[in-house]
């Protein structure tokens, strides 16, 4: 049984790179089955996720009344348990252990949504590269190394491996802008890989640091137990007899070390600050840039802008999201110390992208360019949803509003990983057709092409944040939490919906209504065809979905959310006791 | 004792015990014999040459025996020659790497076909007369085989670095190689005799005795000054041959006008040989016995046997010859490890000059790197940059030997501590309490750890980065200069910009291409990465902190120069879009890349059993 689910996790994460060598050696010129080929593995990605989702079992926990809870075996393993906090599928093998490096996969609450919207994204992405004509083979093996590399990221638990699946994704995203992108591709992936890898060394150095400061002896068995580590420990004593630490790479322990009372993160390392501050501070920088976030989002407009269409919205609808996929799993619940002291600057940032990627999205004349400045406002959303701490002035433990905050935050990545990507897509549609994304000279598009215009409207109402569809609820439950922690915060976070609102109508307005089409090419705008609707329409359909049944969603997260805040709060009042 | 036993003694050391250790240098020097004997006596057999090397460093490598040296835990170090070479599992790791490359080197010549094949009997005999020398340096335990060794692996690159000779930037190159040489090593040579004199010995492990007893019992000021010119003397010299930052300027011209072969022999075989010895230098000098507790425990009788040690050595130093074999085991007792506080301002001297020279050699190697057009000048200055990424972990090494750090003994015991059970025990009781069974795991721990080996220390580990960073390094170097003496054969230029387009062409090379450029920055999932981890990771854990900050700001920089190579490959359109038809030649030297290339990507996935040879490499040093 345990074998069954090491394969199915590493199916996930290896069929495609797997299949990339299989394609590398195939011949070049038969383009179509290679396209075909690459699709058939997302496909089959995105079912094993998909089966992995149904539910195999809910086991009935209440965190208000303890006592023995109805814990009976899930009939078939590798299903997600709904209702279980705690990592789920784990695999685990050795594999550099000199390092104490392991394989270490696994999903739960706050990963697990994301895999499934990679997988998802990923199928999509490769329905629109159809188009694709130039270089097809290289393209379809780079863009499964990617794949590959996302769904690495978001399922790896110990750190060495998340680092290497997030570097692994640089080299494809730089060719695949590189080579496939517009005029300017070759500073835009410059550009990217740059930042991205400033970030990654500076991930590197925080995580060399941790890795040094962690001695897994510290940790009771039961706590070890929890975090997977379920051989003896071994322990070798130096020449005066005292034990060694035993480093590790585990995120789990690393979390759990960094939530114990007397943390080794809390030794002081450089200026009087302890290694967890400087791991939070460089691990810190190193997410959002990811994300992105002002000021270090400079590299995603031009990126998104040159990308080709699919990889624009693999870029917008999954690679932002690991920013804040790290920032949930590693900074806060490693370092808690530095991001308790440190609150006021995530949310400060937070609010900072809010607004400035608003009011630049509003400036911008190119289609592409004003969706790429709404992805940094909206992942503002995360970041302050993300930032809320409970202890209001230290008296008052309320953690309901930071669960709401981390749920909004969670929330707001999948709703923005849809609507983005949508919205991609559709600027994507247009292109194909007129070749220019000049928003001045649209208009009336509305007459030559109803379903996609309708589509369109849809998917750019859901990024509005309008009420029954999923952008409202991740950006409703962000605000209420940080009203909580800061109500000139909520204000400006509530504020800045005007903002969007403003950006969005007035580009449905340029764009979709007015009485003719403005701009060149006129004659080709054709109506959208059956193969634009499959990639269009689900990803409207799910955005309404969530949108009227956030619960679908939010059953899968609430559980490991709540767990993971309520964590934090226990520590929070152990530090003000 | 007389005469004649001495003789008798000498003898039988050196038929008995030191000979049986060199053989893979005899190998070598029978290789050169045949190498000349085939010349002379089958003139017309082409393909002699190059099958006598390749048998030759074959037999050196299978007589140096590495699997077995490096398959215990932890290799036994080995004075011979009354203490000229020593052979330890450092030794050892450096040699089969050289062989090793001297092997792939033979092949890549054969299949580039870079001298005209009547030369290559002469390319061969220098090429092995280097290794030989090289051989000696990773061996050296005596001040004047440093110099030899140095010198004997130096004077055939000079020739090498001009072995077109009808090329004019070639024997350009190879003039200012030879003057900055013979400078550099006159230098040496003076700063080692200022050190011998106030220190009264050539042989380093005495030297060093010397060096911690006079440290301890403050020297005046004049011999401070004498040593520290005489160090930083000696600096200059191994700076040359590392083409450290400030005595660089050799490299470029160097690389450039050589061909791409030879300037793969200096990039990967000289430096592998220069930056052992450099391991050796300093850690004899500032981490005596960090492993041997034995010397702990008094330090009467260990003062007592000091001196009548540095009489002895100082017969090997003046006479060569007549030693008793008691000096062979001169190091059996260290006295320099009661003595740990003395060496302190020696240890510290030393870091702060290796990273200085390493931050400056890093920096200006990749910023120099940035305007290069012609790719033996780019991996010129690349290779000049690695090497301050390699100085980087030898001064964490000198940093942990000391206790810079907090727990510098104590620590990184993982990485051998996991491997040999002697020295570990399971703290897997349910009785464990939450911190308390630290202690516990202590107390029961204490017979069966004195019983076994010590654990790794931190230093160790920071030398087992040097080690598998060198031994990655050399497929990575390799790589990229046989794409560069493959693709010239094949396009006919060096320069970046008539890549162009080359991924319509000939897109299995490029992918190799991108491959060893990648790992050259250091980028997963490929094994330059892992080892620029394992050095960076030794950093941290002797808490250098700037050098950390330089490197990571140096791979950001690099990035941009080793990209520029694969972007002009790929990205922009080929002028003339004719194919490249595959002939035989082309094909081969297709599949030597692609061989040479494998290693990067294995690497990665397994590189366990490298890690533990070198680990059990380095804990043979200390």
């Amino acid at each position: 049984m345990l074998q069954n689910v090491v394969a199915l996790m590493s199916l996930i994460v290896f069929l495609p790179a797997v299949a990339a060598l299989v394609l590398c050696v195939l011949p070049r010129g038969r383009e179509n089955i290679i396209k075909l080929v690459a699709m058939m593995v997302t496909v089959v990605v995105f079912a094993a996720t998909v089966w992995i989702a149904i539910p195999a079992h809910t086991v009935q926990r209440s965190s208000e009344e303890p006592g023995p809870v109805a814990v009976s075996v899930s009939p078939t393993p590798g299903r997600f348990e709904l209702g279980n906090p705690h990592m789920q599928n784990v695999v685990r093998l050795p594999w550099i252990p000199a390092f104490g490096i392991e394989y270490f996969l696994g999903i739960d609450g706050i990963s697990f949504p994301l895999v499934i919207l990679t997988s998802f994204l990923s199928m999509l992405a490769m329905a629109a590269s159809w188009t694709i004509d130039r270089h097809v083979k290289a393209y379809c093996v780079l863009f499964l190394l990617l794949e590959t590399g996302m769904l690495g990221v978001f399922m790896a638990l110990d750190f060495f491996l998340f680092y290497v699946f997030w570097e692994v994704m640089l080299l494809p995203m730089y060719f695949l802008i590189g080579i496939w992108g517009g005029p300017r591709r070759e500073y835009a992936a410059v550009k990217f890989f740059l930042f991205t890898l400033v970030g990654g060394v500076l991930m590197l150095i925080a995580l060399l640091m941790l890795y040094f400061s962690s001695d897994l002896s510290k940790l009771s068995q039961q706590q070890r137990a929890a975090c997977h580590i379920d051989q003896p420990l071994v322990v070798s004593l130096t020449a005066d007899r005292t034990p060694q630490p035993v480093h590790t790479f585990n995120m789990l322990a690393l979390a759990e070390m960094g939530q114990m009372p007397d943390s080794p993160f809390d030794r002081p390392l450089l200026w009087d600050k302890s290694v967890g501050w400087w791991a939070f501070v460089l691990l810190f920088i190193g997410f959002i840039i990811k994300l992105p976030a002002v000021p270090l989002h400079t590299w995603l407009p031009d990126a998104h802008v040159e990308a080709p269409t699919p990889i624009s919205m693999i870029l917008a609808g999954v690679l932002l999201k690991m920013g804040g996929y790290g920032l949930m799993r590693i900074c806060y619940p490693v370092c808690p110390a530095a991001a308790y002291e440190l609150a006021w600057l995530v949310c400060a940032v937070g609010v900072l992208s809010m607004v400035y990627g608003a009011l630049a999205a509003m400036a911008q004349k190119d289609f592409k360019r004003l969706v790429a400045y709404s992805s940094v406002s909206h992942m503002g959303y995360v970041l302050l949803g993300l930032g809320v701490w409970s202890a209001t002035a230290a008296t008052q433990f309320n953690t309901t509003a930071w669960k709401m905050g981390m749920s909004g935050a969670l929330f707001q990545m999948i709703a923005h990983g849809l609507s983005s990507a949508g919205m991609f897509f559709m600027v994507g549609v247009i292109y194909d057709r007129v070749h220019h994304r000049d928003l001045d000279q649209f208009g009336g598009l509305f007459h030559k092409m109803p379903v996609y215009s309708g589509l369109s409207v849809g998917i750019f109402f859901a990024a509005l944040g309008l009420p029954g569809l999923c952008g409202f609820v991740g950006e409703f439950l962000v605000v209420l939490a940080a009203w909580n922690y800061h109500k000139a915060l909520a204000v400006v976070a509530a504020s800045v919906v005007i903002l969007t609102a403003g950006y969005i109508l007035w580009t449905i307005q340029r764009v979709y209504l007015g009485p003719h089409y403005k701009g060149p090419h006129g004659e080709q705008l054709t109506p959208i065809t059956a193969r634009e609707v499959a990639i269009a329409a689900p990803l409207l359909a799910l955005a309404i979905i969530f949108g009227v049944y956030p619960k679908a969603l939010l059953d899968y997260m609430t559980p490991t959310v709540n767990h993971t805040v309520q964590r934090l709060a226990e520590w929070t009042e152990r530090l003000h006791r | 004792m007389s005469l004649p036993d001495l003789v008798q003694n000498a003898l039988h050391d050196a038929l008995h015990r030191s000979l049986p250790a060199i053989r893979p240098e005899l190998a070598l020097c029978t290789t050169i014999v045949c190498l000349l004997l085939a010349q002379m006596i089958l003139p017309r057999w082409r393909s002699g040459p190059y099958w006598v090397t390749l048998v030759g460093a074959a037999a050196a490598l299978a007589v140096l025996e590495p699997w077995q040296w490096l398959d215990v835990p932890a290799a036994e170090r080995l004075e011979i020659f009354t203490g000229m070479l020593v052979v330890d599992g450092l030794s050892v790791f450096l040699r089969s790497l050289l062989l090793v490359f001297l092997l792939l080197f033979v092949l890549l010549v054969w299949i580039t076909a870079v001298p005209p094949r009547d030369d290559a009997g002469e390319l061969f005999v220098l090429v092995v007369g280097a290794t030989l020398g090289m051989c000696m340096m990773a061996s050296a335990n005596h001040l004047v085989m440093v110099v030899l060794g140095m010198e004997m692996a130096s004077l055939p690159c000079y020739v090498l670095a001009g072995i077109l000779r009808f090329r004019k930037p070639s024997t350009e190159a190879a003039l200012k190689f030879a003057l900055f040489g013979a400078g550099a090593a006159g230098i040496m040579l003076y700063g080692l005799s200022l050190l011998a004199g106030v220190l009264g010995s050539l042989h380093l492990p005495t030297l060093a005795t010397q060096l911690a007893l006079l440290m301890h019992s403050g020297p005046t000021a004049e011999q401070s000054l004498l040593l520290t010119l005489g160090s930083l003397m000696l600096a200059v010299g191994l700076a040359f041959k590392l083409s450290a930052v400030p005595f660089h300027f050799w490299a470029p011209d160097v690389f450039e006008g050589a061909p791409a072969e030879v300037g793969a022999l200096l990039s990967v075989a000289s430096k592998t040989a220069a930056l052992g010895l450099l391991v050796r230098l300093v850690l004899a000098v500032t981490a005596p016995a960090v492993m041997a507790p034995a010397a702990t425990a008094d330090i009467g009788p260990a003062a007592d046997s000091f001196p009548q040690q540095t009489t002895a050595d100082a017969d090997v130093a003046g006479q060569g010859s007549g030693a008793p074999a008691a000096i062979v085991n001169s190091n059996a007792a260290r006295p320099t490890a009661i003595l740990p506080d003395a060496l302190a301002p020696v240890r510290r001297f030393i870091v702060g000059l290796l990273s200085l020279l390493a931050v400056v050699t890093c920096t200006f190697g990749n910023l120099a790197a940035y305007g290069q057009s012609n790719m033996k000048r780019l991996l010129a200055y690349s290779t000049i940059a690695h090497a301050g990424y390699l100085i980087m972990p030898v001064a964490a090494a000198v940093a942990l030997t000391g206790g810079i750090a907090p727990d510098a003994p104590a620590s990184g015991g993982v990485a051998v501590g996991n491997a040999s059970p002697g020295q570990t025990a399971e703290a897997d009781g349910p009785a464990l309490g939450h911190s308390g069974d630290v202690q516990t795991i202590g107390e029961r721990l204490a017979p069966r750890r004195i019983a076994g080996a010590a654990p790794a220390s931190a230093a160790q580990m920071a030398v087992a980065s040097v080690l598998f960073y060198l031994a990655v390094y050399l497929f990575m170097n390799l790589a990229a200069f046989s794409i560069t003496a493959v693709l010239r054969n094949a396009i006919g230029s060096e320069r970046i910009d008539d890549y162009a387009g080359l991924v319509r062409r000939w897109p299995s090379l490029v992918v190799c291409t991108a491959l060893a450029m990648f790992s050259l920055v250091g980028l997963p999932p490929l094994a330059g990465f892992l080892a620029k981890f394992y050095i960076f990771s030794a950093v941290v854990k002797a808490e250098l902190w700037l050098l950390l900050a330089v490197g990571g700001l140096n791979t950001v920089l690099s990035l941009f120069y080793y990209l520029r190579v694969v972007r002009a490959m790929v990205l922009p359109p080929a002028p003339n879009d004719q194919s490249l038809p595959e002939t035989a030649a082309r094909r081969i030297g297709r599949l030597y890349c692609i061989g040479v290339t494998i290693p990067l990507v294995a690497l990665f996935f397994w590189s366990e059993t490298l890690m533990q040879w070198a680990a059990r490499a380095a804990a043979g040093t200390f």
